[in-house]
């Protein structure tokens, strides 16, 4: 059964698209992982979901409640962990769980099992009592996680939880996730790591120009792709020409389906090919241009080539493309409330 | 959900939403006094400056002649009203601070995302803070007119005093709330706090009557609504309990106390229905 059912959701800022036409179904219990470059939509999705923001158009269906229209019911549902941690520097992080008690309307006895529960399953107790000013990047991380936890919510949002952390914060973070999981917690988390969406999640879409270009388990995606992936260098840093080149060259040789210059990597070729037996034809046709081999290597399809597949660029690329095309300040100031 | 909602009775229906109303705004005005005692500066700043006004000004005009002023009270005395007014008046017109600086640092998401009972709880909390503070540095600038020999109103002129204050505070915290969400940022909320603080001091009755001034400043005095809260309170430190007595000898005819309230109630009511459409709508 799905938990979270967005239907066909629109929603612009100005004259920009953050979602065309997303959809998008949650089943209950799952880890759900949404995978996209910057700017490709995540944050407005879980926004609309946790009912900060509404949609232009479409449907937002949570545990069987419209959220457009019963916000409040939806809101005791869902513990959300914004992107950009909110919390109050002068408070002591124990007082800003209580804050968050009150605000859930827990009752006192309880509010107060589960601030100790928490504190002890994210290892706060050593500065649980200080003020939140002093904390580093990963301690308030956990705070903030600890507060959307506070109330034990059917649907945990997170919206790139382990971005700039420590080994060991994200590590901490990982392993509750896997364990909330295990317990029935519903997760849905937003990154822009393919090893995160990896090794945690159950289920994934892939987000990019607002819109979903693919979704299913990670394994199935990468099945569903088939053929295996060569990595070709000609030299360990070659340019836009002669990688152009090399791509035209091999762009016939029999078994190659598809060749992507990745930009990312020192312009390396990024082949798919039919099976292993194709490699040795890519050398003899690279030995007879004349053309040398720093590196080639071959590999079974990852998240990326799913990526890559559905959009005909590499994550990678795909954020460098963005850099500095998007004014963090400016929307931080014009998402303000 | 109809079935589980029909168990409860429609008293404890309403007992919770009593109960989880108070449970969230008491949060909320907690955080505000934990913030306030952690970092005093605007307390304290608070009371500093009317002191200043007090001691500077009443020095400057302590040998004014006995007949100067109407009545023929000392300057000092007079002046004791026009502080604790521009007291009250300074400390409510930051009301709107804490909510801006949540908005910037995202922190009122947090706020929003929260399954609270009404959002109004929010507005609340700023009121029950900022009356409380705005009140205490109040009576802080009473007690130091007191201690400088400006009077002190007694018990019944007490009551005057607070209910004057009361509506005064209302309605400009109700006013820099509006501000709060109406403008982009903080720099813009504090220069508009900067800009209306002084002048409107000025163009009151707070450092000398409606008689000393050009006709132009006389008009503005006499519209100005810390003009409506000075007088009453003056009176009150005269003694002149009789709301029914002419206190304000405005360009437009005579004002009488019981007419300074009510300008200052309508006041109220008036910004509270200007800014319930934007609250409504940022809140919503
Ligand atoms: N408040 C806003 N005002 C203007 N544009 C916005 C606002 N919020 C988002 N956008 C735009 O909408 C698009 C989607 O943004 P969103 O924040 O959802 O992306 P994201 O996938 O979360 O990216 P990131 O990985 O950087 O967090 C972007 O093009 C962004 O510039
Ligand atoms: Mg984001």
């Amino acid at each position: 059964m799905s938990l979270v059912e967005l239907k066909n959701l629109k929603k612009e800022f100005g004259t920009i698209a953050a979602l065309n036409d997303l959809s998008l179904d949650i089943p209950e219990g799952s880890l759900y992982g949404l995978l996209g470059p910057n700017g490709a939509g995540k944050t407005t999705t879980l926004r609309i979901l946790s009912t900060l923001i509404e949609p232009d158009a479409g449907s937002v269906m949570i545990a069987g409640l419209d959220a457009i229209k019963h916000p409040r019911e939806v809101r005791k549902q869902i513990g959300y962990v914004a992107q950009e941690v909110s919390i109050d520097k002068i408070l002591t992080g124990k007082e800003l769980l209580h804050f968050q008690g009150d605000l859930y309307h827990i009752n006192s006895e309880l509010r107060d099992k589960r601030i100790a529960e928490l504190i002890k399953r994210l290892d706060m107790s050593e500065w649980i009592d200080r003020r939140a000013g002093t904390y580093s990047g990963g301690m308030k991380r956990r705070l903030d996680l600890a507060c959307g936890l506070l109330h034990q919510p059917k649907l945990l949002v997170l919206d790139e939880p382990t971005v700039g952390l420590d080994i060991e914060s994200r590590s901490t973070i990982w392993q509750l996730l896997e364990e909330l999981r295990f317990q029935g917690t519903t997760i849905l988390l937003s990154s822009h790591y393919l090893e995160e969406v990896e090794s945690l999640a159950d289920q994934m879409a892939i987000i990019d120009n607002g819109r979903v270009i693919a979704e299913g388990a990670p394994e199935y995606l990468k099945q569903q792709l088939g053929g295996d992936r060569v990595t070709l260098r000609v030299r360990e840093f070659s340019n836009e020409l002669e990688s152009g080149k090399v791509k035209d060259l091999l762009a016939n040789v029999e078994g190659v389906r598809q060749i992507v210059v990745n930009r990312a990597q020192g312009f390396s070729l990024n082949l798919v090919v039919d099976n292993e037996l194709v490699i040795q034809r890519l050398q003899t046709h690279l030995n007879k241009a004349e053309i040398p081999i720093f590196a080639i290597s071959q590999s079974r399809p990852s998240l990326d080539d799913v990526y890559l597949q559905a959009t005909g660029r590499t994550l990678m690329d795909a954020e460098l493309a963005l850099v500095g095309k998007r004014d963090k300040k400016q929307e931080s100031k014009s998402s303000m409330r | 959900m109809t079935t589980t909602r029909s168990r409860y009775s429609s008293d404890e229906v309403e007992e919770k939403l009593f109960s989880e109303i108070s449970q969230e705004t008491l949060a909320l005005t907690r955080r505000l006094f934990l913030q306030l005692i952690r970092r005093p500066s605007t307390l304290i700043a608070g009371i500093l400056q009317p002191i200043i006004w007090l001691v500077l000004f009443g020095a400057l005009f302590s040998k004014a002649p006995e007949s100067l002023l109407p009545g023929g009270i000392s300057y000092g005395r007079f002046l004791g009203a026009g502080v604790i007014v521009f007291t009250a008046f300074s400390g409510a017109l930051n009301a709107g601070l804490p909510i801006m600086f949540d908005r910037e640092f995202g922190f009122l998401n947090r706020l929003l995302v929260a399954p609270l009972r009404s959002r109004s709880s929010i507005v609340f909390a700023s009121f029950i803070y900022i009356t409380t503070l705005s009140l205490l540095q109040s009576f802080a600038i009473m007690l130091m007119a007191f201690a400088l020999g400006f009077g002190w109103p007694g018990i019944n002129g007490l009551f005057l005093v607070l209910t004057t204050l009361l509506l005064l505070v209302f309605a400009v915290t109700a006013l820099s709330l509006g501000l709060a969400f109406a403008l982009p940022g903080h720099i813009e909320l504090l220069a508009v706090i900067f800009i209306a603080n002084l002048p409107l001091l000025f163009a009151s009755t707070a450092l000398a009557p409606i008689s000393f001034m050009p006709v132009w400043l006389g008009w503005l005095a006499a519209l100005n609504p810390l003009t409506f809260a000075i007088e009453p309170i003056r009176a009150a430190y005269g003694g002149h309990l009789d709301l029914r007595i002419g206190l304000l000898h405005a360009p437009y005819g005579e004002v009488n106390g019981y007419q300074c309230l009510v300008f200052l109630m309508l006041l109220t009511i008036g910004l509270f229905l200007l800014i319930r459409p934007m609250l409504n709508r940022k809140l919503a």
